[in-house]
């Protein structure tokens, strides 16, 4: 069988990238404390543990928190920008999208640090604290940094929420992009002519977004929304310097290395962190997909 | 027609910018009337189209529809509703969502709207297609969809922006002959936008040609073709062969032709003296076979190109003791040989065809 040079180039980069991915659940699975070959046994202690670790489950939810609001917000923002860009002309246009888009070029440690420095800045200000009262219930919303809503009555708290705002701003910055990206893609694709002809045909401008633009952008929405919230998730750097003393997963998962005994636990973790990776990434990319032949369009490229 | 005019422009103007896009368009379209805007592109025929629509603001005049301003009134709100060149037909719904798209906030029940639906895709020929995802339609059936959707809504005027631009020559030509029959059914006032001359000259009442963001004329097809009023409009409307001439009065001597007292009609910038243009079209002018006798007046000339079309045949023949050639098309009848480049023949002519510009 003959093979060319370019093929065989190409199968050593492949085994160059996936080869250490795939160590991982080899290890996860591995009936043994030492990361060493050869492996010992078939074993699922490890993933048991995992679910016996309380501070990984804070851990957990807090990135889960954290990448859900990003994803929100970033989309929304990338959203607004997608659709001026595409559909109105103004001064400055190129140079506004560049700044926007820079995160993505900018390393990612200093847009870190650059940020712990503003929050160090802001710090002696905090917290601010605003509140009003219901009845009997009285409702504070404060910035601590940590975005906090206390609902109390003159006996107790009733309910209480917080939002890590330092590292949910800091993950939006960097996932804008992506989202403009994406959405971007969708609304090029989108004939103008079809809002006005929804405007024709008797509807207002609200009612033509709603019943045509949207229905046309919405897989690039869910495929922005996917990517964002990986993205978030697995953000290591921004998340290290901004978070206090509730971690998000990465932040917590670096901890555990300090402990080699721990090892394969984070093995397990990272099997699962990869495999949905994987998956959320594949349901964006048919999202966006679904949405080119939508509205019309050939592929052209993407992330899978 | 009846005695106020559906659709009144009075002194229309619109500006992008320092772009004079609109130069004061004034014209009157009556209701029941196939009315076409004709010009090349940029003239702007699309933005009067979309001015009439509501999709563009006019920087000055005024634009009534059934005696009413349509200043400041959205689109939605006009009684007008348009068949985008794209056709716009909306992809993530169904042909029958598509055509019913505009019905949404009519008070008909769900039957009625049903019926109103199906009437509609009847009559424009998709009765089997209702169900159909949009996407999945040709172009000449997109097309169709967009019209039984503008229809639906029975308009005071149906806007049609350049309707049969993506169609292929066959299926144009069918749509062009469909279009006017559906006019002629639902009793719609018609505005074309289209840069085809011929498309204009089969289907409308009436064509206003632009140039500029002017109307250069308007009148009826015939007209048009027979009388244009300027060079640029006789050009832009079919083939036009323009001979030198000097004029004094009726009487006319055309270079290579001779003398010919015209009609008032056949000098549509009135009366000229001096150097002026005379206008002949190519079918007007017959190419004498040896021996063909005819009863018009005769000029000799030389055969300098023969084009053979098969049912047709356009020479290039250059007057004697002129410089130009003109084109003179003849069919191709029985008995009636091709002749050859470099032959000798005869021109005849009618002082009748003849139209005078002025230089």
């Amino acid at each position: 069988m003959k093979r060319s040079p370019l093929a065989l180039f190409a199968g050593l980069y492949l085994i160059f990238l996936y080869a250490p991915i795939i160590l991982l659940p080899l290890f996860a699975f591995n009936d043994g404390t030492i990361i060493a070959f050869p492996l010992r046994g078939f074993t699922l202690g490890w993933f048991a543990d995992l679910a016996n670790t309380p501070a990984l489950h804070e851990a957990t939810l807090n990135s889960l928190i954290i990448a859900c609001s990003v994803a929100v917000l970033a989309t929304c923002l990338g959203l607004f920008a997608a659709r001026a860009v595409t559909r109105y002309k103004f001064p400055l246009k190129g140079g506004i999208l560049g700044f926007i888009m820079l995160p993505l070029v900018l390393p990612e440690v200093i847009v870190a640090i650059s940020l712990l420095v503003v929050l160090m800045l802001l710090l002696p200000d905090l917290p601010i604290e605003t509140g009003f009262q219901i009845g009997e219930y009285v409702i504070v919303l404060s910035v601590t940094p940590d975005l906090v809503l206390e609902v109390s009555n003159f006996h107790r708290t009733v309910f209480s929420f917080a939002l890590p705002l330092p590292i949910i701003l800091g993950h939006t910055l960097l996932c804008l992009p992506f989202s403009i990206a994406i959405l971007q893609g969708s609304f090029q694709g989108l004939d103008q002519s079809l809002e006005e002809a929804a405007l024709d045909l008797g509807e207002t401008r609200a009612g033509a977004f709603r019943l045509v633009i949207l229905p046309l952008v919405t897989p690039g929405i869910i495929a922005s929304l996917l990517i964002c919230f990986i993205i978030s998730l697995d953000e290591f750097i921004i998340a290290f310097f901004l978070s206090g003393n509730e971690p998000t997963l990465p932040v917590y998962l670096w901890g555990q290395l300090r402990f080699p005994a721990r090892l394969p636990v984070v093995m397990a973790l990272g099997t699962i962190l990869v495999t949905l990776s994987i998956v959320l990434l594949i349901v964006a990319d048919i999202f966006r997909r679904r949405g080119l032949r939508r509205t019309g369009q050939s592929e052209t490229g993407g992330f899978l | 027609m009846s005695s106020t005019p559906l659709i009144q422009m009075q002194d229309v103007h619109k500006y992008y910018g320092a772009y004079h896009a609109l130069r004061g368009i004034t014209a009157e379209i009556a209701e029941g009337e196939f009315f076409s805007l004709l010009g090349p592109s940029g003239c702007g025929k699309t933005t009067l189209l979309r001015a009439i629509a509501g999709f563009e603001e006019i920087s000055s005049g005024a634009i009534l529809l059934n005696g009413a301003d349509m200043a400041g009134v959205p689109p939605n709100r006009r009684p007008t509703n348009m068949v985008f060149q794209s056709y716009a037909i909306f992809p993530h719904l169904s042909v029958e969502q598509n055509v019913g798209f505009g019905l949404r906030r009519s008070a008909l029940s769900v039957g009625e709207k049903t019926r109103a639906i199906g009437e509609a895709l009847e009559m424009v020929g998709l009765g089997h297609l209702g169900g159909r995802a949009a996407h999945a339609l040709s172009g000449g059936q997109r097309q169709r969809v967009a019209l039984a959707r503008a229809l639906i809504l029975k308009p005071k005027v149906l806007l049609l922006d350049e309707p049969l631009s993506a169609l292929d020559r066959k299926m144009r030509e069918d749509m062009q002959v469909e279009l006017m029959k559906l006019q002629r059914e639902v009793g719609i006032t018609f505005v074309l936008v289209t840069h085809d001359q011929e498309e204009a000259l089969v289907m409308s009442d009436r064509i206003a040609v632009m140039f500029e963001g002017e109307i250069a004329q308007l009148a009826d097809p015939e007209v048009l073709y027979r009388r244009p009023a300027t060079k640029r409009v006789a050009d832009f409307i079919g083939v036009m062969n323009f001979l030198p001439a000097t004029a004094s009065g009726r009487s006319v001597e055309a270079a290579g032709l001779g003398v010919a007292d015209l009609a008032a009609d056949q000098m549509p910038a009135g009366p000229v003296t001096g150097a002026c243009t005379v206008g002949l079209r190519p079918e007007t002018l017959s190419i004498l076979h040896d021996g063909e006798a005819s009863k018009a007046r005769e000029a000799s000339a030389q055969i300098e190109e023969v084009v053979y079309y098969g049912d047709m045949t356009y020479y290039d023949v250059r007057l004697d003791g002129m410089d130009t050639t003109m084109r003179i098309s003849m069919r191709n009848m029985v008995g009636r040989d091709v002749l050859d480049v470099g032959a000798r023949t005869r021109v005849a002519w009618d002082p009748r065809a003849m139209v005078v510009f002025p230089d």
